[in-house]
């Protein structure tokens, strides 16, 4: 299936089909244990999401503990500085736990207490989802562990402290690169085996079905607000959006409210680590091929006999092998175009964002930044673009600085 | 009739259980896989279940997934594991091989093309652990095709309509998961897994293998009581590590295991029968 037998994804966009796919991507490819559980959770998912009970419940916490809505923010002298279009930042990053991770993980552990689970497992990278899972698991008195890669709980040591303060079990794989993909699969295998009495939070909009269409629910709170409130500060839609995409959680929360918007370009910013053609990247869409890994058929970085491969990014967020379904489709479909931006210019922009406008940026959402800065200045003075600004730099200050050369 | 389907019916005719021992190809080095093979069978294997190394087997307890990341150090690809299944044919035209492993590698190779060079190689049934019924079916067709039997898993998850959809996708044998988990598990259940078994006989006329948390002769002999066969994977792949450094040693030391093993589940029938044990 191409884009030229679909036609573009837009005008009434309802993916995905019944048993996860969109397109030719998704599905629920594990092991026959998990089958059923996977069904009991879709059959959970689609009862509480138009209960009113829940959402309300949902809708509290938001407020009340995330701190939603964000604000959607003018950076006018960063648009100055670049000399085109007018840019504002949908600020993520001042969400409790300083990502959008927690719209997630807040909306998961409704669901999990719904469904009678005591215990929350996660797989994180960075740390950042793992934080919000922890952070929810405490609020609600659930048995929390996390699956984290030997090598990024080195990497993230403040993180693993984080989740350990809030009372989490960290617990650091040994197995395959010892990253994120290793995580990721050490906490299906928990699953599996403690499946009971057991939910598995899924950070990202990857995993079988339901997780890519359940978190991107999830996380379209981000697209929901920004609509309203572009509308209500410029009386129009934007021109374009650009988000991050490691899994790509927070660029389909952004995207998904406005895919029916033709209007609307949409780009996805992807790890281009040392550079594409270096083959050091963490950019699937770019420059990976289909294929099927963690229960999934998407795009994804692998030898030519299938074996997944390591991947290269600053950012710990984007070092990933794999996308969500979802945007393996909307880049099939051409609805939303994906492009990737190095290291070194999300170093830059990092920089940028942080002397003209005081906001100090995730690395992750620097990579989104560095595209728009590509971007901004070939576009009209009174043209609007919205970046996702999905996570604060905190977490990356000792990363910068070790780049740097400076010693904190 | 399937080399596979041939197996079962020389087994059940003799009132024998079959044995399925499990080796990760190419592991700990490409050149112990097939003497290890022709030795599992000397000691009394009928069916091998050769694994397929993967980066990224999300279903395997520690045990195989050290296996596969011994054997990936050797860049062993699906290629090279029909060219192992290819060699073992030369002498051994007899014993049914079937590739058990995950998706991806066959993704990237090409549904088709994978098929023809596996019926090729000599190769009866593929068991694809990532693969439900609900996304197998062009894999099914392409297989089907080739004549090879496509393995699928049940588990203590399925319940009865799973059960029946894949009875009727399958052929050649169905594999019982033993339990809640990955391989290698350590807490069969036995009355728990006559009660799975007994669930699903009704609605299938496939022998039942059942596997993951066999590991000795013991639970292979109790498990053989109530099932058609008995797949052996994490207890022999356990033992790779210590001989490492001494290859030559691994066919001898894991057809050792086997052997115990054969001998136990030969025992219940010896005992059934009146015959001397």
């Amino acid at each position: 299936m191409n884009a030229s037998s679909q036609g573009t994804a837009s005008v009434h966009y309802s993916m995905p089909d019944e048993n996860g796919h969109f397109g030719p991507y998704g599905g629920r490819f594990v092991a026959e244990t998990l089958m059923g559980p996977l069904e009991e959770l879709r059959l959970a998912y689609e009862k509480y999401c138009t209960d009113p009970e829940f959402i309300s419940e949902l809708d509290a916490d938001l407020a009340n503990f995330v701190g939603r809505p964000s604000p959607l923010y003018l950076a006018e002298r960063w648009s100055e500085r670049l000399g085109g279009a007018r840019i504002y930042l949908k600020r993520e990053d001042l969400n409790h736990t300083g990502a959008h991770k927690i719209n997630n993980t807040v909306g998961q552990a409704l669901l999990a207490k719904r469904m009678g689970k005591r215990r929350i497992i996660a797989e994180t990278g960075a740390g950042q989802h793992g934080v919000a899972t922890a952070t929810v698991a405490a609020r609600l008195g659930m048995e929390c562990v996390v699956y984290m890669g030997a090598e990024d709980i080195q990497r993230q040591a403040i993180n693993v402290y984080r989740m350990r303060l809030l009372g989490a079990d960290v617990v650091s794989v040994e197995s395959g690169s010892r990253t994120l993909k290793d995580a990721l699969n050490e906490a299906m295998r928990d699953w599996v085996t403690n499946v009971d009495e057991t939910f598995y939070i899924i950070g990202t909009v990857a995993g079988p079905h339901p997780y890519p269409a359940m978190v991107r629910d999830f996380q379209a709170v981000i697209g929901r607000e920004t609509r309203a409130q572009i509308l209500d500060r410029e009386g129009r839609l934007p021109d374009a959006l650009i988000a991050c995409v490691g899994g790509g959680s927070n660029a389909i929360g952004l995207f998904y409210p406005f895919i029916e918007d033709e209007g609307v370009a949409m780009y996805g910013v992807e790890g281009g680590g040392e550079g594409i053609d270096t083959g050091r990247h963490a950019a699937p869409l770019c420059d990976g091929r289909p294929g099927v890994l963690h229960g999934n058929r998407t795009y994804l970085i692998e030898d030519d006999n299938g074996q997944i491969t390591e991947t290269h990014s600053v950012s710990a967020g984007l070092d990933y092998p794999g996308v969500g379904p979802e945007h393996a489709w909307l880049k099939d479909s051409g609805r939303a175009r994906y492009v990737a931006a190095t290291d070194d210019e999300a170093m830059r922009a990092f920089h940028a964002l942080t002397r003209t406008e005081g906001i100090m940026p995730a690395l992750e959402s620097s990579h989104a930044l560095a595209y728009a800065a590509h971007l901004a200045p070939a576009m009209d003075r009174d043209s609007i673009l919205i970046i996702n600004l999905s996570g604060r730099g905190d977490k990356d200050v000792h990363t910068v600085a070790t780049l740097e050369g400076i010693k904190v | 009739m399937s080399r596979i389907s041939g197996c079962f019916q020389n087994l059940r005719s003799t009132g024998r259980k079959a044995l399925i021992p499990y080796v990760t190809a190419g592991d700990p080095q490409p050149d112990v896989t097939v003497p290890l093979l022709h030795a599992l069978v000397e000691a009394g294997a009928d069916l091998l279940e050769i694994g397929v190394p993967f980066s990224d087997p999300m279903a395997d307890g520690p045990v195989i997934q050290a296996a596969c990341e011994r054997a990936l150090v050797h860049d062993v690809s699906l290629h090279q594991v029909l060219d192992m299944v290819r060699e073992f044919r030369k002498d051994n035209p007899v014993t049914p091989v079937v590739l058990m492993g995950y998706l991806n590698p066959i993704e990237a190779w090409g549904y088709k093309d994978f098929a023809r060079a596996a019926s090729d190689a000599g190769v009866d049934g593929v068991l694809t652990v990532d693969l439900p019924p609900e996304e197998a079916g062009l894999l099914k067709e392409v297989l089907q095709e080739q004549d090879l039997d496509m393995i699928f898993l049940l588990s203590p998850t399925s319940g009865k309509e799973r059960i029946r959809r894949i009875s009727a996708m399958a052929s050649g044998f169905l594999y019982y998961v033993s339990l809640k988990g990955v391989t290698g598990a350590k807490k069969l259940d036995i009355t728990a897994v006559a009660a799975g078994l007994a669930e699903i006989r009704p609605e299938t006329g496939l022998p039942l293998g059942v596997g993951f948390g066999i590991h000795d002769a013991e639970s292979a002999m109790r498990v053989a009581e109530i099932a058609d066969a008995v797949v052996v994977g994490s207890a022999l792949v356990s033992r790779i590590p210590a001989l490492q450094d001494t290859p030559d040693l691994i066919p001898g030391k894991l057809a050792d295991t086997v052997s115990e093993m054969r001998r136990a589940i030969d025992g219940i029938r010896s005992k059934r029968t009146g015959m001397q044990a």
